[in-house]
């Protein structure tokens, strides 16, 4: 694969199918961490993280274990609990040699666990027949396209806090409001793929 | 038959196998936890205000086993009783913690205080200061749109008739303090001495224009006060608490009724 191909996969993954405002991946902590920027980047690097990781084990155990023994079909279910255990690893990794890093993400690492958009990423990998260096490259862009929303999203909530709405639109409906009209906005990416590379 | 037991073996050795390297990883890579900061977690009260000055309760926890400098009387919203009991697990002598309150200084509500404008802008005090001083026509005052009873931990803090109070959920932590953009607040100790509750530093005259409870600097307490406690600096009574002997001469002779005891 060409360094113009990994560009592409990168930001078709990070802009243009962006997990969380295209595909709706990942809508939990999206709605539920983006209360202020601290917390918001906090969780969308560990997003970051955990998807790097996550990919470099789960690719090879898709391609070498279950695939050759016809298990294929096995997938969602072995990472789940493969995306799991690691998570509880590299927490205990963490705390062990950079406690400084476990200090900043530790109260967000359960969270990954059962993240749907960092289990997604890695069935599509999977599914798209990437190779190990394609689905990383994939996998980090997406994770640059979590955090990229999750920082979006929390700096316009501040502005919805400041701001005195009618009764009927406080809270969670304003919030629901700004989230469909960010996604919209990054609706207008789709086609830049083709008309730039293709 | 075949397929659905091997995919439950597969399954399960997988599991197994991460179960057993999560075993390992745990064993190996064991972090030594000093026991004594979970028990000094547990006995904090665990609202992570920062009176005590350190980044939540845990940090206090991880600053008193670490540094044998720090004492264990910081947590104010905890008491005499955590004093005690974080003492006793330390092995230390505990001192004394002084109780401590935040006082409003100002009295001005929207009954008292005449309004200059009508402010239909952003609802926090910060964002009223910056259009002429809020709507009040007193621009020292409190302006009751409670950016300090967002910032306070305990509930303590009721907006009453645009003007903000503190009740006895109080426990000193001083959030207050800084939320409030025109500094009214501060935290008392003791108790020792009544408190002029305005900050208008102003003239008289333009005081009482204004509101019919600020200080107008008649200096008649400074005249009064039997012990010469109180001073008059730039307009604004002022009470010494190291000369105060709290008689209350003070309170009853004000001519706006804007000294108060503490409580």
């Amino acid at each position: 694969m060409s360094f113009e191909g990994l560009i592409i996969i990168m930001v078709s993954a990070a802009i243009v199918n962006n997990l969380v405002l295209i595909q709706f991946l990942g809508i939990c902590p999206f709605l539920g961490v983006s209360k202020d920027m601290k917390s918001a980047t906090g969780m969308g690097l560990a997003v970051l993280f955990v998807m790097f990781f996550a990919t470099l084990v789960t690719w090879p155990i898709q391609m070498f274990l279950l695939e050759p023994n016809g298990l294929g079909y096995l997938q969602t279910i072995v990472f789940v609990l493969i995306i799991a255990a690691l998570v509880q690893f590299i927490e205990i990794v963490l705390k062990r040699y950079i406690p400084a890093l476990h200090v900043s993400l530790g109260v967000y690492l359960p969270l990954m666990t059962t993240n749907c958009a960092l289990f997604a990423v890695t069935l599509m990998n999977v599914q798209k027949g990437y190779s190990l260096i394609e689905s990383v490259v994939n996998s980090v862009g997406a994770g640059l396209g979590f955090l990229l929303a999750m920082t979006l999203f929390s700096a316009i909530r501040k502005h919805i806090e400041n701001s005195d709405p009618p009764e009927c639109f406080k809270g969670a409906p304003l919030t629901l409001i700004a989230a469909a009209i960010l996604s919209i906005s990054f609706f207008g990416f789709s086609g830049v793929i083709e008309n730039l590379f293709g | 038959m075949d397929t659905i037991f091997i995919a439950i073996f597969s399954v399960t050795s997988i599991g197994i196998a991460c179960a057993v390297l999560l075993c390992i990883a745990s064993k190996v890579m064991y972090v030594k936890v000093d026991e004594r900061v979970a028990a000094i977690q547990g006995c904090l009260p665990g609202s992570n205000c920062g009176a005590c000055g350190y980044p939540g309760c845990n940090g206090y926890a991880e600053a008193l086993i670490t540094d044998l400098e720090v004492k264990t009387n910081l947590c104010t919203p905890g008491g005499s009783m955590v004093v005690e009991e974080l003492s006793k697990i330390m092995g230390v002598e505990g001192g004394i913690i002084s109780k401590k309150l935040a006082v409003i200084h100002c009295l001005g509500d929207c009954e008292v205080q005449q309004m200059k404008m009508d402010y239909t802008g952003i609802k926090t005090c910060y964002a009223a200061t910056e259009v002429f001083g809020g709507q009040g026509a007193c621009t020292y005052g409190c302006l009751g749109y409670g950016d300090c009873k967002i910032a306070c931990p305990s509930d303590a803090i009721c907006i009453e008739n645009n003007l903000a109070k503190i009740n006895s959920n109080c426990t000193g932590c001083g959030l207050c303090v800084k939320a409030c953009p025109n500094k009214i607040i501060t935290i008392e100790e003791n108790f020792n001495a009544p408190v002029v509750m305005c900050q208008n530093h102003e003239k008289g005259g333009a005081v009482r224009k204004k509101c019919s409870k600020g200080c107008i600097a008649c200096t008649k307490c400074v005249r009064e006060c039997p012990v010469t406690a109180i001073t008059m600096e730039d307009s604004l009574a002022v009470i010494d608490p190291e000369k105060c002997n709290n008689c209350g001469h003070c309170i009853e002779i004000c001519m706006t009724k804007c000294i108060k005891a503490v409580v």
